[in-house]
């Protein structure tokens, strides 16, 4: 295990699409791992995802659950995620280990139903909602090269309907 | 090394203004950190760190010119301010309620005296003039925690006070 470099903007790997993951090998099982110490030794990161470490899989690690009073699934390895249904809006505050001294309002899906393959390419399905449901969102965007710097609103901003 | 100055500008808003300042700055060398600028009433207000390794007075003679020329004032003062110093705001609170003089003041004081470090702040009067609406969006930091923030405005019971924390995800 290993806490790997965080890419950080304007490294050009982050704003690439990151490729489906096909092998469910003991690589992808140590990629996993040194994700999430990578995480967690970040400053009060709760997400990351693999093109984070320029790695360009669609794997990412959700952990919310050291959160007080917020509902959760716990430690999350999601593979290959996809969102497939978005309810409800709302503007939240959001920072990013590759976006070092910066928290910007960005509006997300308040719940969502989320399908991934877990780490030994069994297919979950999860309904999410709140702050784990953001984090998600967060996540899955970089797998897509996109950035919270990509979605930002004013503080002030009405909300209006999901552009993407 | 930077060599921070605080530029405010003040004067009747027009559109350009913003392009205007900017580009003198630029082209004297000047270079912008973080700035806030807002209409208020009709006038443009904004207030900019400036990293300009002349003096103050060197800077308002660059600036003196293009704020002349919108019929802004313009004010320079040299600080300590630096960049990537920001204090990380944990709690949102919102008031509203009939416009009334000491309105802010009683709030603030109270909202100070249980800890509470107000890093931005927005009032606006809306509603009409005979029946104005009077808004007031604060963000800060609740150095007590968000309860003791809610039970010193407990007894003011003319406006409407919503006090929430404010969570931010890092991912
Ligand atoms: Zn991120």
């Amino acid at each position: 295990m290993a806490i790997l470099d965080v890419l950080t903007y304007p490294d050009p790997l982050l704003k690439q699409v990151a490729a489906p993951v096909t092998e469910f090998d003991s690589s992808l099982a140590r990629l996993a791992e040194d994700l999430e110490q990578t995480m967690r030794a970040g400053p009060g990161g709760v997400g990351i995802a693999a093109p984070q470490v320029g790695v360009l899989l669609r794997v990412v690690i959700v952990d919310v659950s050291s959160r007080p009073g917020i509902p959760n699934h716990g430690r999350l390895v999601l593979v290959n995620p996809e969102i497939q249904r978005w309810k409800g809006m709302v503007k939240g505050r959001e920072g990013c280990l590759s976006v070092p001294d910066f928290i910007g309002t960005v509006i997300r899906a308040e719940h969502i139903t989320l399908q991934a393959q877990d780490i030994h390419g069994g297919t979950q399905q999860y309904q999410m909602q709140g702050y784990e449901a953001r984090a998600v969102q967060h996540e899955v965007d970089h797998l897509d090269g996109l950035l919270f710097l990509d979605r930002l609103v004013s503080r002030h901003h009405d909300l209006k309907p999901r552009q993407s | 090394m930077a060599h921070w100055q605080m530029l405010t500008l003040v004067g009747k808003d027009q559109p350009g203004i913003v392009a205007a300042v900017s580009a003198v700055l630029y082209k004297n060398n000047a270079n912008l950190g973080e700035a806030a600028m807002q209409r208020l009433g009709a006038n443009f207000t904004i207030m900019m760190m400036v990293d300009y390794a002349g003096s103050a007075e060197d800077l308002l003679s660059i600036v003196t010119p293009v704020a002349a020329r919108f019929g802004l004032k313009e004010h320079v003062d040299v600080i300590e301010g630096r960049l990537h110093a920001h204090l990380q705001a944990d709690v949102s609170i919102s008031l509203y309620g009939a416009d009334r003089a000491g309105i802010v003041a009683s709030a603030t004081e109270r909202l100070a005296q249980a800890g509470l470090h107000i890093l931005a702040l927005h009032t606006d009067v809306a509603g009409t003039e005979e029946k104005p609406v009077f808004v007031m969006e604060i963000s800060g930091h609740a150095a007590q925690g968000v309860e003791a923030l809610r039970e010193a405005v407990d007894d003011l019971d003319d406006l409407e006070i919503h006090i929430d924390p404010l969570q931010t995800m890092i991912g």
